[in-house]
């Protein structure tokens, strides 16, 4: 029973870990309709500003965040002013090749500038260690992680389902010819969402740091993590990625635990029967 | 008549340089790409051969050729050794990062009667596939069989393995397993994990429940060790006073920065320790320091590469730099040297280099930077894995 339990709990933080870092992704893609391999590149930038600041630098954890997603931000908007801006509504073999091809430039750049070798990312004191639950220990962490995915699900669910600018981003996203004929400015709506999704990519890649480390490949390395993730939950549903981050945890984990031999069979077995039976995702809407 | 002459004189200049040639090396690694770290190593370690013994052996000056494989890639391995062979005229093959890249090259060592030196690819069977191959890294079972003595040892009698599940990782488990029951424990459980594995905490459940008193873990160096390194502290493991056993690969001089205190304590065997007192290991690690720009990117693949280049040169003297591919490799069979890793030599046998392991322990050295600090020496050791696979 107390495996069971600690399974759980694994599952939890690692599905948690897994939607903070691919939320962002599956904003552009389902909002913004781009195909935005690039994704892992954005969370990579993040991981490397964050760990400069916090190990080279000095400051503490709660400032790299900070400076993580502003300055990610800032790199993004002449990529987004110039570059993304040209594939919006462009065929998706086009955005597939461009941003590709994005990602490559900043493995190569971020090769050059910060070395081959492993980033990490020093935590905030209270998030060093263990906690103990009583029948296991867990890293405190992972517990920040889970409340981290928590609070993210919420924020941006209410700001896409409950408020006026989330709206404009719905009727942008259904109809920009519309939109911007009712007084909608579709191309500042645009650049919002992408400075968002651009922002999420960074705190995902500094929470999820612990996890997936901080190098140069990373920008590849867990691009296809992502990418099932917002195929399984439907690209730009909240609740549809949180649901599949949870049950891609939970079925990851156990399989790890009963049949490591087994690799990754028992996830992608799951990603293929969800798909067969829900071919837009958990949540995905029908065009 | 006085084109007779100039062909004359032209044919005369032709064969004078064939006395002072340039001797071609040819060397296949992962230069770019996401081990691009290990083939600047092999570099590394070249350049810093060179730099202390020249480029001059004899008349004869030896040139270096690089071919990039950034992964694990056999048919490209295979081509570019060809290529090498075919259009550059090499008269040695070096480097080969990954085993079957290594593989791939070997049957056409004889046909075009070329030595090969490995100076990373780490599996025992390589070297039956050519009798022309000469290996001056490791093996993982040369560096994972003594770890099993220091973990009996300790006092543990029960040991689970975890290792990644690829070639080198399936040694280490046989090469512990075997070591461990010869000693006279037990190992109650193996576990296989897929290479791409993020996650750990499930693993460290399953050594929890398997009531060992000891793990030994393999994983090839690089962003899984840290996510492991850092599950085993976390998930109380270290508290519970399971201990933690594993070959160097585990930690790595490059990696040792990311893993930090996490790693403090951490006990492995392996056959280079950049930390390693010698006058030959400073001279070393100063040349090879300025080749790589770096200190911190140094690690074990520039050592073999270094003493790779040794067994080269030594070649090229004793075949007077002509192609000679048998004499070369007979040359080198009981060659032995002090290498920066300390006495080494070729087994004539097996062409395999034989060396000394270290029992190294993580420490933070005076300037604050984390060393493996060597604290026991198994001395001589062969490749015990090579008898294993016949």
């Amino acid at each position: 029973m107390q495996t069971v339990f600690s399974i759980a709990i694994d599952a939890l933080a690692y599905g948690m870990v897994l939607f903070v870092i691919s939320i962002g992704l599956s904003v552009t893609m389902g909002l913004m309709r781009v195909v935005n391999l690039a994704h892992g590149a954005f969370a990579m930038i993040g991981g490397y500003i964050a760990s400069y600041v916090a190990r080279d630098l000095g400051l503490g954890y709660s400032v790299a965040v900070i400076a993580a997603v502003v300055l990610t931000i800032i790199i993004a908007i002449p990529i987004e002013r110039f570059l993304y801006r040209r594939i919006y509504g462009a065929p998706e073999l086009t955005q597939v090749l461009m941003t590709i091809g994005i990602t490559f430039c900043v493995i190569g750049i971020a090769n050059y500038v910060m070395g081959p070798t492993l980033k990490t990312i020093p935590l905030a004191g209270p998030l060093q260690g263990a906690a103990n639950l009583g029948f296991r220990s867990i890293s405190v962490h992972r517990l920040f992680a889970i409340v981290c995915g928590l609070v993210v699900a919420l924020g941006l669910w209410f700001a896409i389902e409950r408020t006026s600018f989330g709206v404009k981003v719905r009727a942008s996203v259904d109809d920009a010819a519309m939109a911007s004929a009712l007084g909608v400015r579709t191309e500042v709506i645009y650049a919002i969402s992408f400075a968002i999704a651009v922002g999420l990519a960074a705190f995902g890649g500094v929470v999820g740091a612990e996890l997936l480390p901080v190098e140069p490949y990373y920008a590849l390395r867990y691009m296809v993590t992502f990418l099932v993730v917002v195929s399984v939950g439907g690209a730009g549903s909240i609740p549809g990625a949180l649901a599949a981050c949870l049950l891609l945890g939970a079925i990851d984990t156990t399989g790890r635990y009963l049949m490591p031999e087994f690799g990754e069979f028992f996830f992608y077995l799951a990603v293929i029967a969800i798909i067969c039976v829900f071919p837009r995702g958990l949540a995905g809407r029908a065009k | 008549m006085r084109k007779i002459i100039l062909a004359a004189i032209a044919a005369a200049a032709l064969s004078g340089t064939a006395y002072a040639d340039v001797i071609k090396v040819g060397v296949v690694g992962p230069f770019s790409g996401p081990f691009a770290l290990q083939g600047k190593n092999f570099k590394a370690g070249i350049d810093a051969y060179m730099a202390i013994n020249g480029n001059k052996i004899g008349d004869d000056t030896v040139e270096i050729i690089y071919r990039d494989v950034p992964q694990a890639d056999p048919a490209q391995s295979k081509a570019l050794g060809q290529e090498l062979v075919v259009k550059e005229k090499v008269q040695y093959l070096a480097g080969f990062y990954f085993t079957p890249d290594a593989m791939a090259v070997t049957p056409i060592l004889k046909q075009a009667k070329v030595p090969m030196v490995i100076m990373n690819a780490a599996t025992s069977a390589i070297m039956k596939t050519s009798p022309l191959v000469v290996r001056t890294s490791f093996t993982t079972w040369q560096t994972s069989t003594p770890i099993a003595t220091v973990a009996f040892e300790a006092g543990v009698k029960k040991m689970i393995s975890v290792v990644s599940d690829y070639g080198p990782g399936i040694d280490a488990e046989n090469a512990f397993k075997a070591g461990f029951v010869k000693a006279g424990g037990e190992v109650v459980q193996s576990i296989r994990m897929p290479l791409t594995t993020n996650d750990f905490s499930p693993i460290m459940q399953r050594i929890k429940d398997s009531g060992a008193d000891g793990v030994f873990a393999f994983l090839p160096s690089g962003p899984t060790t840290l996510g492991f390194v850092k599950a085993y502290n976390d998930n109380g493991l270290k508290a519970a006073g399971v201990k933690f056993f594993a070959p160097g690969d585990l930690t790595q001089e490059s990696d040792l920065p990311a893993l930090g205190d996490a790693a403090l304590g951490i006990q492995t065997t392996f056959h280079y320790a950049v930390s390693h007192d010698s006058p030959e290991n400073k001279a070393f690690v100063e040349a090879a320091t300025k080749a790589i720009g770096n200190k911190a990117e140094l690690s074990f693949p520039a050592v073999g590469a270094f003493d790779g280049m040794h067994v080269i040169y030594k070649m090229i003297e004793a075949t007077g730099g002509k192609q000679d591919a048998e004499k070369a490799v007979d040359a080198v069979k009981g060659l032995s040297w002090t290498s920066p890793r300390g006495p080494v030599s070729i087994d004539p046998e097996s062409r395999h280099i034989t060396q000394n392991i270290y029992l190294r322990e993580v420490v933070k050295a005076d300037d604050g930077t984390y060393i493996n600090k060597e604290i026991r020496t198994f001395e001589k050791q062969g490749d015990p894995g090579l008898a294993a696979v016949r």
